[in-house]
């Protein structure tokens, strides 16, 4: 049996369609008409709310059935959700066809289900009661179309890259052999290799099978070229259609370039304009094996005095996430996942942290912000910085780690600690005893003013972003340390967060980042640590880690 | 941690049995030796049991990693029984209110062994067992409902994530000012905050995976099962290599007169 001659591909057809969530006072979606022939490939773009996620969810056929049957007849009711209009595919209604459609989400890590990579590929044909023969010969072809047919199939799905996951997801639906497969924001969350490797395996599979496709992505640029129509939605209302404009890439590109770039989308050829630096991008040292803490002279800087000086060296260092374990009563350091790293951190000057997946970018980034401790070498604060606190941060209490090093993380939702957008910037003065007048400066600069009492939880991503960022710097710290603050950010916050930081830099901070972006660290300047591949990690190898293509970022 | 959930290229004799072959000696062996207190039935069994080791895979540096808490606990056990027990026989030790009696050492001996002995066919359990094939064979050959067992199964790979956003939450916290010193309310007051963070993660998190699962069709009435769980001969030695082993162990226990059960009324 081969696999595309047994794949249908689905249309699709919306009438008035509309979906409100549960416990929500305005629809999601709202008066969508579109339809989507067989084969079609299909780009969907839109402000955040014009409900592009919803609208997949509801191809998938997993929008809150759960309290289906609980629905009164005839009573609306507010905890409810609600839809109107028609959705089908192929006619039908999606949660009445199982396996029809397949989905693919953001978060690489909630792409698997089961810990063992064939196991996982058969999931899907396991549930969609395919005969066992059949499942593993299904099995064996989907990972060969995505590219991991070189996996054993007993190789453990933790031991994979981002890249790689939804690679794995994207064979896992293959298996069910769908004629529709939906991708909400698949390479968000993947580096450049990964994105590339994710769009390069769906456009194999699609050339193979002729599924019809939906994506919904910000980058365009990455899906230009595999998709056939570009849908623009927007939040729909009484009077307007939610389908804005809808045609061929080129034409939909060309009519609407100003409104797409107006409204964040990453438009082909489009770089946002940020603010530049003043002055020369001076550059510091910084190696890997390379120069010693006062190896290259700092030069000074024009126009702030102290721009230049050393604030933070790393000498030597090998850095580990895992702590110290306990064999035989002795303390075991752990194998650090990169070592010999010598940087410095200077005021005024951008240091960007790059490397391939692996090789311990953010696990540095944690050691030279105080968070983790050294396996090897040090971590060392100059007095100008310290001020008194001490020279190893790791010792550092937390307030006095705050007011001197500010860290960004990745998640913005790992770092909040109320419940309230106005609290959470007033948290750190607040326990410093000082700093409170700068808050109103901070939400009037990063666009928060009008959200002082939301909670940060239900903020869109960019507002999230936003907010991670202006909390930190309430407590003026003088380094600020970022992991990969332009992840998965529209152009509007990308241009937004460059502009901020390059001011700042000018100001005195020094801004450490750890980014694939590098139209971003062009616009930061500065110097920039390359680490290596990763070092060899565990002494007990599994023998698929060997494998070339598993040992690849 | 997150490795965990695999085999780790364990390739012993025993990952090839049926997980449900192995829970049945692991049940039998903890109702044999939860019947007496004494050191001759819990040695036998635990000599059985180390023979065993290399068959599972299972060498002793790994069982202290994994078990040493139970190994610690039933220490611990063993030393207060010897302590605490009513004295019979001659004293060896009296410093106050404690005393060592060769009655109380053998009864607080016999509890440690038996500790040991009851723990240690947990830990060859799972060290030579898959979660997977424990589930698949939980759903096919004992007939409970898939979509719990799965569900669990899931569930356990989040557990292993969880533990890493726990590190990285209590990091992110730090870098907001969130101090993990000062009086043990302020701690307290760090810990839950830390943990209603890690909850909304887990939440999340959760509810994605159950998105995934469910546009996997996961959640029909039926389903087939790509790894088909079956038993073999080698289950039928297992389980009589249990019979064996507890066997063993009550008849030395009533040979050397030491079989005492704890249920009934002390001689």
């Amino acid at each position: 049996m081969t696999s595309s001659d047994n794949v249908r591909p689905a249309a699709v057809t919306a009438r008035g369609w509309g979906w409100r969530h549960a416990g929500r006072s305005r629809p999601a979606v709202r008066g969508l008409d579109l339809d989507i022939q067989p084969g079609e490939r299909v780009l969907l773009l839109g402000p955040s709310g014009a409900g592009k996620s919803t609208l997949l969810h509801a191809l998938a056929g997993v929008l809150g059935d759960s309290d289906a049957g609980a629905h009164h007849e005839g009573v609306p009711d507010a905890d409810d959700s609600d839809e109107t209009g028609t959705l089908l595919i192929d006619g039908a209604p999606p949660r009445a066809q199982r396996g029809r459609a397949g989905l693919m989400q953001q978060d690489p890590e909630t792409q698997v289900v089961l810990s063992r990579v064939g196991d996982d590929v058969a999931f899907g044909a396991e549930n969609l009661a395919v005969p066992r023969a059949d499942i593993w010969t299904r099995v064996g072809e989907a990972l060969d179309d995505v590219g991991l047919a070189r996996l054993p199939l007993d190789h453990p799905t933790s031991a994979l890259s981002g890249g790689q996951k939804q690679r794995l997801a994207l064979a896992g639906i293959l298996a069910m052999r769908p004629g529709l497969l939906l991708l909400d924001e698949p390479t968000a969350n993947l580096d450049p290799a990964g994105v590339l490797e994710v769009r390069d395996a769906v456009g194999r599979c699609l050339d193979k099978t002729g599924a019809t496709l939906v994506v919904v992505e910000h980058r365009v640029g990455v899906w230009k070229d595999l998709v056939d129509r570009i849908v623009v939605l927007q939040p729909g209302s009484a009077t307007d259609s939610a389908v804005l404009l809808d045609g061929p890439p080129d034409q939909v590109l060309a009519e609407a370039r100003d409104m797409l770039v107006a409204a964040g989308v990453w438009v082909p050829g489009y770089v946002p304009a940020t603010r530049a630096r003043s002055g020369a991008a001076l550059v510091g040292a910084a190696g890997v094996h390379g120069a010693g803490v006062n190896g290259a002279g700092a030069p000074a800087a024009a126009g702030v005095p102290g721009n230049g000086n050393l604030l933070l060296a790393a000498e030597h260092l090998a850095v580990s996430r895992e702590r110290p374990s306990r064999r035989r009563f002795k303390a075991v350091p752990p194998v650090p996942v990169q070592s010999g790293i010598t940087a410095q951190v200077r005021a005024g000057q951008a240091l960007t942290i790059t490397g391939p997946n692996g090789s311990g970018k953010s696990t540095f980034a944690l050691t030279l912000a105080g968070l983790l401790r050294p396996v090897a070498g040090k971590v060392s604060a100059t007095v100008d910085l310290s001020e008194g606190a001490g020279i190893d941060p790791y010792k550092w209490k937390a307030e006095q780690l705050i007011a001197r090093i500010g860290t960004v993380f990745q998640e913005p939702e790992h770092q909040f600690v109320t419940g309230r957008v106005l609290d959470e910037l007033m948290f750190g003065p607040r326990h410093l005893g000082h700093g409170e007048e700068r808050v109103d400066e901070l939400l009037e600069r990063l666009r928060l003013t009008k959200l002082v009492d939301a909670n940060p939880y239900t903020l869109s991503g960019g507002e999230k972003r936003r907010l991670s960022v202006a909390t930190v710097l309430a407590a003026h710290p003088r380094v600020l340390i970022l992991d990969e603050p332009t992840f998965g950010q529209d152009a509007n916050t990308w241009a937004e967060l460059a502009s901020f930081l390059s001011e700042l830099l000018d100001a005195g901070t020094a801004v450490v980042s750890v980014t694939h972006d590098q139209e971003f660290s062009d616009v930061l300047g500065g110097t920039e640590l390359k680490l290596g591949a990763p070092e060899l990690k565990f002494a007990r190898q599994e023998p698929g880690l060997r494998d070339p293509e598993v040992a690849a970022p | 941690m997150r490795d965990a959930l695999t085999l780790n290229a364990n390739h012993a004799l025993l990952t090839r049995a049926n997980p449900l072959a192995k829970f049945a000696v692991v049940m039998l062996m903890t109702v044999v030796l939860a019947l007496s207190i004494d050191w001759v039935s819990a040695s036998v069994a635990l000599a059985f049991e180390l023979l065993l080791f290399p068959l599972a895979g299972l060498t002793v540096a790994l069982l202290w990693q994994r078990g040493w808490p139970l190994i610690l606990a039933a220490a611990l056990g063993g030393w207060s029984t010897s302590i605490l027990a009513p004295d019979t026989g001659r004293i060896l030790l009296d410093v106050g209110i404690w005393s060592i009696s060769e009655g109380s050492l053998e009864l607080g001996l016999g509890f440690l062994l038996r500790g040991v002995a009851i723990a240690l066919p947990a830990v060859l359990l799972m060290s030579c067992t898959d979660p997977t094939d424990l589930a698949d064979a939980l759903a096919q050959k004992a007939r409970l409902p898939h979509r719990f067992v799965l569900g669990t199964l899931a569930a356990m790979r989040l557990v292993g994530l969880m533990a890493e956003e726990w590190q990285t939450i209590g990091m992110a916290r730090r870098a907001r000012g969130v101090g993990s010193h000062g009086s043990p309310v302020q701690r307290l007051r760090a810990t839950l905050g830390q943990s209603f963070g890690l909850l909304v993660q887990a939440v999340r998190r959760a509810s994605r995976l159950a998105v995934t699962m469910e546009a996997r069709g996961f959640g029909g009435a039926q389903r087939t099962w790509a790894r088909e769980s079956t038993y073999s001969t080698l289950d039928v030695w297992v389980v009589l290599g249990g019979l064996l082993i507890a066997a063993a162990a009550v008849w030395a226990a009533v040979s050397a007169g030491t079989w005492n059960m704890v249920f009934l009324e002390q001689k």
